[in-house]
């Protein structure tokens, strides 16, 4: 198992630690609740050095990342990033990934841990084009600060003015006395800030030093466990829960990032499920009676047909009422639906609701 | 890690109290240390004769759920209420107010054959 450069601070700092994608992780601190809340009303701090990145060069970089994604690179400037994913020829999803375009013929690609070697192999096989790959994973540290205290928390450990930094926009700068930071106003989590993309032996000093700049914030590290009920009251997808080599882009919601206006690969192939219409779809539901949904649990109809599968569940703590997202039969996706939840062999009543879940 | 020397307990993480034929049951600190914050207790089997082992109820947390079994067999004669309002209470005192059924043994002499303080602490490594 790999440990990233800052898993003895973890340990130090009292974190229960997890096998996580092959790598040692912090699942919590001090308790997901209590993170999850300081993210949402102050700023907390995640090390996700577990992701993996790519960067690819070369003038023909641009048509190798049109052909693997199913977003419009084009419309990328430098400067900008993108939310995007490989579709995986079978009309599933290879992995989600961001491309941020860091130079006239240069993109970097960050995508999710548990795929780094599966991605790398996918995107490879596909290179025609003569595109110089390289994989920094190993050598790369990423923290997301997070929360509506970010911008005002982290100012004084750049130059750059962090509130012109727009949401997927991104600049490369120095950043806690390090040069050539790349701070991307990106995040996972619905409540701003920033990710930091830093060296191996560069990250400890920035993660001491946005340590000592966020405490008169309330600044904390957080756990991938607050990680996950943050996201997933956005209803933001998580690989391998709500989207995976089975699950069409198109199915998981995942329209807007899909785009006709160009070849990629299964363009055909969505263009086609588009125009016919999908047979199942993922669905936000938040739950009527008492019960928690949990991933893999059956989605039921009120006469207890199996419609569907929960991919993500949880009890959302900013609003103290347990959500999911699930794929059911596209005749149950209208909003205010009512659906039952198999929790624990009885059939538990939930609704289809809209998303995000959480609103300020 | 808090296991107090007067109670019982099981491989499964529950501990007992032991007041005449009545034993009072709860998880342990390490328990609820693992499972995180505790949403709620699902207790449905108040007024139910159970053997030792069988499911009496499951505790939900954030991130997960967990079954609770019966350290002993007997009857469950109440259950902690408060805990409907209070789930946290299994969190911030798992062997006082996070309580979670009593029960009316009846076969006692299955206590022989649980944990002491211990025998849990070795169990828990």
């Amino acid at each position: 198992m790999k440990n990233t450069a800052l898993s003895d601070k973890h340990i130090a700092l009292g974190a229960k630690m997890v096998p996580f994608a092959g790598y040692n992780m912090p699942v919590q601190y001090e308790g997901v609740n209590a993170e999850h809340e300081t993210v949402r009303n102050a700023v907390g701090v995640f090390d996700v050095s577990h992701m993996g990145e790519f960067l690819l060069t070369g003038p023909n970089a641009l048509d190798l990342i049109q052909k693997v994604t199913t977003n419009d690179a084009s419309t990328l400037t430098i400067g900008r990033a993108q939310y995007s994913c490989l579709p995986n020829g079978k009309g599933g999803i290879v992995d989600d990934l961001i491309i941020y375009r860091m130079k006239e013929e240069q993109y970097l690609l960050v995508v999710n841990a548990s795929n780094i070697d599966k991605d790398w192999d996918w995107i490879s096989s596909h290179n025609s084009f003569g595109v110089e790959m390289r994989n920094l994973s190993d050598d790369y540290s990423l923290l997301a600060i997070q929360g509506p205290k970010a911008v005002e928390a982290m100012q004084s450990l750049t130059s750059v003015n962090l509130a012109d930094i727009k949401y997927y926009h991104f600049e490369v700068a120095d950043f806690a006395g390090i040069e050539h930071v790349i701070i991307s106003a990106t995040g996972y989590t619905g409540s701003g800030g920033f990710e930091i993309y830093c060296k191996n032996s560069e990250v400890e000093q920035v993660w001491n030093k946005v340590f000592e700049a966020g405490a008169s914030f309330g600044i904390k590290p957080i756990g991938l466990a607050a990680r996950d009920t943050l996201r997933l009251e956005m209803g933001f997808c998580l690989y391998g829960n709500d989207i995976d080599d089975t699950t069409s882009p198109l199915e998981a919601g995942l329209g807007w990032i899909t785009k006709f206006n160009k070849e990629f690969i299964d363009s055909e192939f969505l263009k086609n499920q588009k125009e016919t219409g999908v047979s199942k779809k993922l669905v936000a539901f938040e739950m009527v009676d008492r019960g928690i949904p949990r991933h893999d649990y059956r989605i039921l109809d009120a006469n207890g047909n199996v419609i569907g599968k929960v991919t993500s569940g949880t009890q959302s703590p900013s609003m103290k009422i347990a959500i999911g997202l699930g794929y059911v039969n596209t005749e149950f996706t209208t909003l205010d639906s009512e659906i039952f939840v198999e929790i624990r062999e009885k059939g538990i009543k939930a609704k289809v609701v809209k998303l995000p879940f959480y609103k300020k | 890690m808090s296991i107090p020397a007067e109670l019982k307990y099981t491989k499964d993480h529950e501990w007992v109290r032991v007041d005449g034929n009545i034993a009072t049951v709860g998880i342990t600190a390490f328990a609820q240390g693992e499972l995180g914050d505790i949403v709620y207790v699902e207790i449905e089997t108040e007024g139910e004769e159970l053997d030792q082992e069988e499911v009496f109820g499951s505790v939900e947390a954030v991130k997960t759920v967990s079954d609770l079994f019966m350290p002993v067999s007997g009857k469950i004669i109440e259950f902690n209420s408060a805990l409907e309002s209070n789930p946290e209470a299994v969190n911030s005192d798992p062997y006082g107010d996070g309580w979670m059924v009593k029960v009316e043994l009846s076969n006692p002499s299955e206590l022989d054959g649980l944990l002491d303080a211990a025998g849990y602490q070795a169990h828990i490594g």
